[in-house]
């Protein structure tokens, strides 16, 4: 179906997000031709982060600005498998990215490393609660790779992104203004971390009271002006209160505009394309080399991309839908159990409540930014006693001041009016003393969670979409309660006039209407054998030895922070073994 | 009885005076080149000193249209009478400079007459190439006959229209206002370094093309440090942007910049208080970037020892008044306004911006210089500071042209002229007005 052919490179590079960037940078580095295809445009902090446009709520927000256009493609949507999947039209639980720098350039900037227990979680409570602890219908894995593999690459991308944080754990020394559970860091943040606010420090004075550990959310916001690893130099937060949903203007923000695609731009064996969408990896007819992707630019012509490696680096569900489509791995069957490309999609899980202030307290929210805020992780990972709990993993608990944008962040109080003159007091009391506090927890793998390609519907150029069969199990329910337990004790703490908080009922499903996260995972996890997962723990492919897959796709289940932080330390890990090791001797790196 | 003046024989005889000067115009060309070349091949190391050295003089700035076709000429160079464009200098037989003998590139360079003896239009900087030794003439030479690229490409006739196309008036305007072709002397400055600054500076960098204010004949004032007009900022707008001062003026000038400071604006684009912007952009993108650190302090060295062209330029003194009165909403004044919605969020109430990021408006020598012509393009056309080689990334200040109103951007522009010790006379409206396209 190739009607043009490109002149062969040495890599493609398909979705030019985060994993796109760093990938693209590291191997431009050691000399390879590299030709980058995003399938949306151009995205700069000097257009897309233009001041005062930027600050336009109703069009990033409201209007999905920098989200993808769902009429072209989306996803589908069931419960479980005795349901008919319907599609996702307007983004609502999670907000797909688009264009260069992908989700990376709105994202919030919650900058996390994963926990030790979070790599080897299988065994870990094997080992701690025993082997009935885990129930027969959750299929979590242990990650092949350990916390100690991928601590320079953590290291390193907080470099990048000139995180600003307060370490807890640096090489052993304990540190209680920092997450005293941490596991060791080989080093300080590279900046300081963002200046608190006041909600966010009550929050932190409540938790201390009634025995908590908080600290300051590690920020992908330079705090001060600073120069990355690349010579790239990033200014400094200014607490506009415009992360999420928005490109920085202050180029502030970590995003691969602002930490590397500056550098990358003075390479000239990088070649980005934009408005070229791959609909398909090519590969010879054993399905054991791939030659190339073949994709449909801007005025719809259909062409073949040659290339000696390809690395898929689109969002999770764009890079599972890919491998399905080019029928490259076996697809995951819920019935047999067999297969492994689409297996365990997870999400993550969340707790939420409210704490009013009393009168005459001012929050003044405008000033924020995605990860100004404190946190508790007594409560994440394997950091308390699971014993009686009857769930596996955890959450972390926030009060983050994210900014007072008028129309999506102005609350009422509690049960104020909807409209009319008793809304607009209630929005000028509730502006500045109704405090939200939430938290974030991590999901657990489960055989009936799943992504395959959607029977029915199909995206604008013929093809199936991706279907997710994902809902909440009991696991999480249990967890979400006990999280709430503890975010109340937060919130009987803060000497407030009042607080609730709330947690999912049992039998509750996924609600695709309000914003959740967009951390979706899984579907090309990692494991240590083929049929467990669809890369080895280099992100190779097992079926296709120089195909490379990145992403929170890898997650075999997911954590309960931030994904960003683990997908980039895992895409270093990686492609510092395709340098040391692969380039000198392309092949499987694991035998399977 | 007196005789009376003959009308008649005056006037043939100043008729043939100057018929005479003309024609004698169109075929004289003063002293000319006698190099010839002194190597039959040239060493790489010899051809790699032209490739540094055409960087230096940022040939490729003028001489390149389509940044495809390195130095094939046809860039348009606006002037009052008409557009001029520049030549193919490639190594093209036909179109360039393929057939060159040295001598013939040397009359171009550091002559300025072109092969066929007509006087070239001092858009060519060769008044200040005049100064360039014999070898590095040379080296030039070797690059651009071995290293680059030949590309055909025809060049373009002048839209200068007759007589103001006559060339023999700039044969009298070179032989009255360029300097002698006379290879540069160190000697006279103090030490390798500075005689090596001076030799850039006043040479191949050819600064003062820009920065130096220019005479009743366009010609500039000063070629060198002789004269206290040398490098005090240009009398003209160039695209709208005034050259600054680069003496050592404390107030308007390079004066309270260290060595180390004005290095980091030469090779990068920008400093903790500073970035450059309009043609200086391309200036560093294109040729300052890729100055050894050497060099580059040669340069700045030699720079920071012009004395200040205003004696009693005074001291800069920050006031924090300012930050006090933005900080706690004390000053209702429009201008303040404008300041606090449109440029607090980067430069700060403190006006100092940060570091290598955002420009400092307190005590910037192009805030409060005489002509506010750049301050008023910046704000209503914004910039971006370009990103080099190791200073990667491109910062943006956006335009406001569309934003604020000939009012609004007079009163911020006064307020940012006026505050945090900064003072400098008040700007109108309609100077405002003249620089929106």
């Amino acid at each position: 179906m190739s009607l043009k052919k490109m002149k062969p490179v040495d890599v493609v590079i398909v979705g030019f997000g985060w994993t796109g960037a760093i990938l693209a940078k590291e191997l431009a580095d050691e000399g390879l031709e590299i030709v980058a295809l995003e399938r949306g445009g151009h995205q700069t902090t000097k257009e897309t982060g233009k001041y005062p446009f930027v600050a336009d709520e109703l069009a990033h927000e409201q209007r999905f600005k920098l989200y993808q256009p769902l009429k072209n493609e989306t996803v589908t949507v069931r419960y479980n498998q005795q349901s008919t999947a319907v599609p996702y039209r307007q983004h609502g639980s999670f907000h797909l990215g688009n264009g260069v720098g992908g989700a990376g350039l709105h994202w919030n900037g919650m900058h996390w490393r994963a926990l030790p227990e979070d790599l080897n979680i299988k065994s870990h409570y094997e080992e701690r609660y025993g082997k009935s602890f885990v129930p027969n219908n959750m299929t979590i894995q242990d990650y092949p790779v350990t916390y100690q593999e991928l601590e320079p690459h953590f290291t390193f991308f907080e470099e990048v992104c000139a995180v600003s944080g307060q370490a807890g754990n640096v090489k052993g020394v304990i540190n209680p203004k920092g997450n005293i559970f941490e596991a060791p860091r080989n080093k300080e943040y590279p900046n300081p971390p963002l200046k608190s606010s006041y909600g966010a420090n009550l929050f932190a004075d409540a938790a201390r009271k009634v025995g908590f550990n908080p600290f300051p959310i590690p920020a992908s916001n330079a705090s001060e002006p600073y120069t990355n690893p690349y010579n790239v130099r990033l200014g400094p937060c200014n607490y506009c209160g415009y992360c999420e949903n928005y490109a920085c203007y202050m180029y502030s923000k970590a995003s691969p505009q602002t930490t590397i695609l500056p550098a990358l731009a003075q390479q000239d064996n990088f070649d980005l394309r934009v408005h070229c969408h791959v609909i398909k990896i090519e590969t010879d007819p054993q399905t054991k080399k791939a030659t190339g992707v073949t994709y449909i630019n801007e005025t719809g012509e259909t062409i073949f991309q040659p290339a000696a490696l390809v690395l898929l680096c689109a969002f999770q569900v764009h890079n599972v839908r890919l491998l399905l489509l080019s029928e490259i791995g076996i697809p995951y069957n819920p019935v047999t159990k067999k297969g492994v490309v689409g297996k365990n999609m997870a999400y993550q899980y969340g707790a939420w409540g409210n704490v009013i202030l009393k009168k005459d307290q001012y929050l003044n929210p405008f000033i924020g930014a995605g990860a100004v805020g404190q946190v508790i992780d007594d409560f994440n990972g394997d950091n308390f006693d699971h014993t009686d709990l009857g769930f596996v993993g955890g959450a972390y608990i926030a009060q983050s001041q994210t900014g007072g944008r008028p129309i999506g962040q102005a609350q009422t109080m509690p049960g104020g009016p909807r409209w009319g003159k008793g809304w607009k007091e209630s929005i000028k009391e509730g502006y500045q003393r109704n405090i939200s506090m939430w938290s974030s927890g991590s999901v657990m793998a489960y055989e009936d969670a799943y992504i395959d390609l959607d029977p029915t519907y199909k995206d604008g150029f013929g093809l199936p979409l991706a279907r997710f069969t994902f809902t909440w199990h009991e696991n999480e329910i249990t967890q979400g309660k006990f999280i709430a337990k503890q975010m109340e004790k937060i919130g009987a703490a803060m000497d407030a006039e009042s607080y609730a908080f709330y947690a999912y009922d049992e039998g509750s499903n996924w609600d695709l209407k309000t914003y959740q996260s967009t951390h979706l995972t899984g579907g090309a996890i990692t494991g240590d054998n083929p049929q467990n997962s669809v890369v080895n723990k280099y992100l190779q492919s097992w079926d296709v030895s120089n195909l490379f897959v990145y992403g929170a796709c890898n997650f075999p289940q997911n954590i309960a922070y931030n994904p960003t932080g683990l997908i980039a330390a895992l895409t270093y890990f990686s492609v510092d073994a395709i340098k040391k090791q692969y380039l000198k001797n392309p092949g499987p790196m694991i035998d399977a | 009885m007196k005789k009376k003046l003959n009308f008649k024989l005056l006037f043939s005889a100043i008729i043939f005076i100057g018929v005479s000067f003309i024609l004698f115009l169109m075929f004289y060309t003063g002293p000319t080149s006698s190099l010839s070349t002194t190597e039959k091949t040239y060493s790489d190391e010899f051809i790699q000193k032209g490739a540094y050295l055409a960087r230096m003089g940022d040939c490729v700035a003028c001489h390149t249209q389509d940044a495809s076709k390195s130095f094939a000429g046809g860039l348009a160079l606006e002037s009052p009478i008409g557009a001029i464009y520049s030549s193919n200098i490639t190594p093209d037989k036909e179109t360039g400079i393929g057939l060159f003998t040295l001598a013939d590139f040397d009359n171009a360079v550091r002559f300025g007459i072109a092969q066929n003896g007509d006087s070239l239009y001092p858009a060519m900087p060769y008044p200040s190439y005049a100064i360039l030794q014999d070898e590095d003439i040379e080296a030039l030479y070797a690059y651009f006959m071995e290293e680059v690229k030949p590309i055909y490409q025809k060049n373009y006739k002048s839209d200068i229209p007759w007589p103001l196309s006559m060339r023999w008036p700039l044969t009298a305007w070179r032989l009255l206002f360029s300097q002698k072709v006379t290879p540069f002397d160190g000697d006279q400055y103090n030490g390798q370094d500075m005689a090596r600054g001076a030799y850039l500076v006043q040479g191949l960098g050819h600064c003062g093309t820009c920065h130096t204010p220019r005479g009743i004949a366009l010609n500039e004032k000063a070629y060198n440090d002789q004269n206290r007009d040398y490098l005090m900022g240009s009398n003209m707008e160039i695209d709208g942007w005034v050259p600054t001062n680069l003496r050592s003026d404390l107030l308007t000038g390079l004066g309270r910049f260290s060595e180390d400071d004005l290095v980091e604006l030469l090779t990068t684009g920008r400093n903790d208080t500073s970035a450059v912007f309009g043609g200086m952009s391309d200036v560093v993108q294109e040729s300052l970037q890729y100055m050894t650190l050497q060099d580059a302090h040669s340069m700045a060295k030699y720079l920071l020892s012009l004395s200040p062209s205003n004696p009693k330029d005074p001291q800069y003194q920050y006031n924090n008044e300012t930050q006090k009165a933005l900080s706690y909403a004390q000053d209702n004044s429009l201008g303040a306004a404008v300041y606090v919605d449109n440029c607090m969020a980067c430069h700060r109430s403190s006006g100092k911006g940060y570091e290598k990021v955002f420009p400092s408006l307190a005590g910037n020598p192009i805030v409060i210089s005489d002509n506010p012509a750049s301050l008023i393009n910046i704000i209503l056309q914004g910039s971006t500071v370009k990103g080099n080689l190791n200073t990667p990334t491109a910062f943006t200040m956006p335009e406001y042209d569309w934003r604020l109103n000939d009012l609004e951007a007079a009163s911020v522009i006064n307020f940012i002229r006026n505050n945090w010790g900064n003072s400098a006379n008040e700007i109108t409206e309609n100077d405002v007005k003249k620089y929106r396209h």
